[in-house]
């Protein structure tokens, strides 16, 4: 029998890894939802902003929030370069080839930093207090990353509600054409969304970072994790993705500590497929 | 005000348009009427930019509009009501609305516009919280014009707006329809209710399978022996 205390503690630590998986299927479902196109390479490009944080905080001794900006700016120019380089001169061939592309972007990406970095991992080290709650011991770092990643959902959920370019990105979601016609030039609506993604990128990264050690092949652990996400979320659905996340996170934690972590990502896969048969539109799909 | 001389269009390889000539003068209402599949609906994305002409040239206020993007004709004047209306079923009444005034010009006159639409469709006023999927067929059609109105357009351009609507809307919308008119809007409507939009209109063309049968003044037309046969059901 488990200690009721070890499984609270799996609880709340799912809990804290949801948010953050939160965040990285929601950028993931922005550009989806916007442009139909899945970018393969999405979390490898966080990858790419966790060694920004790690060269400005670790290396070059500046204070972490400094080093948190910079990677949203990297972000934001990244999801810029991505879809004016890759994207754009193939937006009108078929979804394969987009798919091929940015599949194509996450090999160079992880080739790329394993040939300027080496397969180090690396990580930034903070001095945080300890927190315990009821004898479980939290970490500050975790709940940091969860607290900003709730609060970073809630400003894109109020930027697409109460902005008017924000509504024009859900307006576009809903009818790409309907939109030109309202004067809407598509490829500007598309860069602002590339932006938008690509600094909620930078966002989870910083939040990463403080948690994990980053390597190359880092998006190989998060990446498959984001999309089993969305998909199971039904892909383009923010609510739908933001309940995913906690489900796969919540099985990966407490699996986790009843058998091993290999055992929770091998049951949160099995959950996915068995979902996927269920629920194939998601969790948040109406049957019809 | 809009004139199109010899214009081909289609898609791909498929050409849905021959050689179309046809002019809209400003104040009018006009019509272009035919059977399914003629290229009624290729016609109206040719003129407000949706797809790009083979052939041929079209002119708005006599500058050449021919083959520039959608996003920049609207801009010049023409609003596309397009078939099945496409309005944003996720948002609201009132920011279907706001989207029409999309281009910066149009937003400044936001206020005004948003006052002359909903005197136009007062429902529209009223369900301005509401999703617009949640709107009747009618309703939608009301909001698809009425967003159109938005961008302040001079030409009006309608695709099958009766479609999909019940007698009695259809009655109503043709009446609505007429209103927009009499407050100075130009228009060019595409439709297949054939014996309606021949009251409302001025003039009107006669589609068939992408090509100009004949065209004459509206009463004129529905008298006509075949047009009367083949479409008015009299």
């Amino acid at each position: 029998m488990i200690d009721p205390l070890f499984l609270a503690e799996a609880a709340v630590n799912g809990l804290l890894l949801g948010g953050i998986l939160a965040l990285l299927a929601l950028g993931l479902n922005l550009i989806f939802g916007v442009i139909d196109i899945v970018w393969i390479a999405y979390v490898d490009l966080v990858m790419i902003c966790m060694y920004a944080v790690y060269f400005v905080v670790q290396v070059y001794g500046w204070p972490i929030w400094v080093g948190g900006l910079a990677s949203v700016g990297l972000g934001a120019l990244l999801g810029l370069g991505v879809h004016l380089l890759i994207i754009t001169p193939i937006l009108a061939s078929a979804p394969v080839n987009q798919l091929l592309a940015t599949g194509g972007l996450l090999f160079f990406l992880q080739s790329f930093a394993t040939f300027l970095w080496t397969t180090d991992h690396r990580s930034v080290r903070l001095t945080l207090p300890r927190l315990e709650l009821f004898d479980m011991p939290i970490s500050v770092a975790r709940l940091i990353a969860f607290a900003l990643s709730i609060l970073v959902m809630l400003g894109l959920y109020l930027f697409l509600t109460r902005t008017y370019i924000g509504t024009a990105i859900r307006a576009v979601s809903q009818d790409r054409e309907a939109m030109a016609l309202m004067g809407a030039n598509p490829q500007r609506v598309y860069l602002v969304t590339s932006a938008v993604g690509g600094a909620i990128a930078g966002v989870a990264a910083a939040l990463l970072i403080i948690q994990y050690a980053v390597h190359p092949f880092f998006g190989a652990a998060f990446g498959p994790l984001t999309f089993m996400i969305c998909v199971l979320g039904g892909l383009g659905n923010m609510v739908g993705a933001f309940v995913a996340s906690f489900i796969m996170s919540e099985v990966i934690a407490i699996s986790g500590v009843i058998w091993s972590t290999e055992m929770g990502y091998v049951i949160a896969f099995v959950v996915f497929i068995v979902m996927i048969f269920v629920r194939p539109g998601g969790i948040l799909a109406r049957r019809g | 005000m809009l004139e199109l001389t010899n214009v081909t269009a289609g898609y791909g390889q498929f050409t849905a348009l021959w050689d179309v000539s046809l002019r809209v003068e400003a104040g009018e209402a006009v019509a272009v009427v035919g059977p399914n599949g003629a290229g009624k609906t290729t016609l109206m994305r040719v003129i407000s930019g949706l797809i790009a002409p083979k052939a041929g040239e079209l002119r708005f206020e006599g500058r050449p509009i021919g083959g520039h993007p959608a996003y920049e004709i609207v801009g010049r004047g023409i609003a596309h009501v397009p078939e099945g209306r496409r309005i944003f079923p996720a948002l609201t009444v009132a920011d279907n609305l706001r989207m029409g005034a999309f281009l910066p010009a149009a937003r400044r006159k936001f206020a005004e516009s948003l006052t002359r639409v909903y005197a136009l469709f007062p429902v529209l006023e009223e369900r301005h919280k509401q999703r617009a999927g949640s709107l009747s067929g009618g309703e939608q059609q009301m909001l698809a014009v009425g967003r159109a109105l938005m961008s302040g357009p001079r030409l009006i351009l309608l695709d099958e707006p009766s479609m999909g609507l019940a007698p009695v809307m259809v009655l109503r919308l043709f009446d609505l329809i007429r209103r927009v008119r009499q407050e100075g809007y130009t228009i060019l409507v595409v439709e297949q209710n054939v014996r309606q939009v021949l009251k409302l209109v001025d003039r009107a063309y006669l589609l068939e399978v992408g090509r100009i049968k004949m065209e004459g003044r509206a009463d004129a037309l529905a008298d006509q022996d075949f047009v009367r046969k083949a479409y008015v059901g009299l």
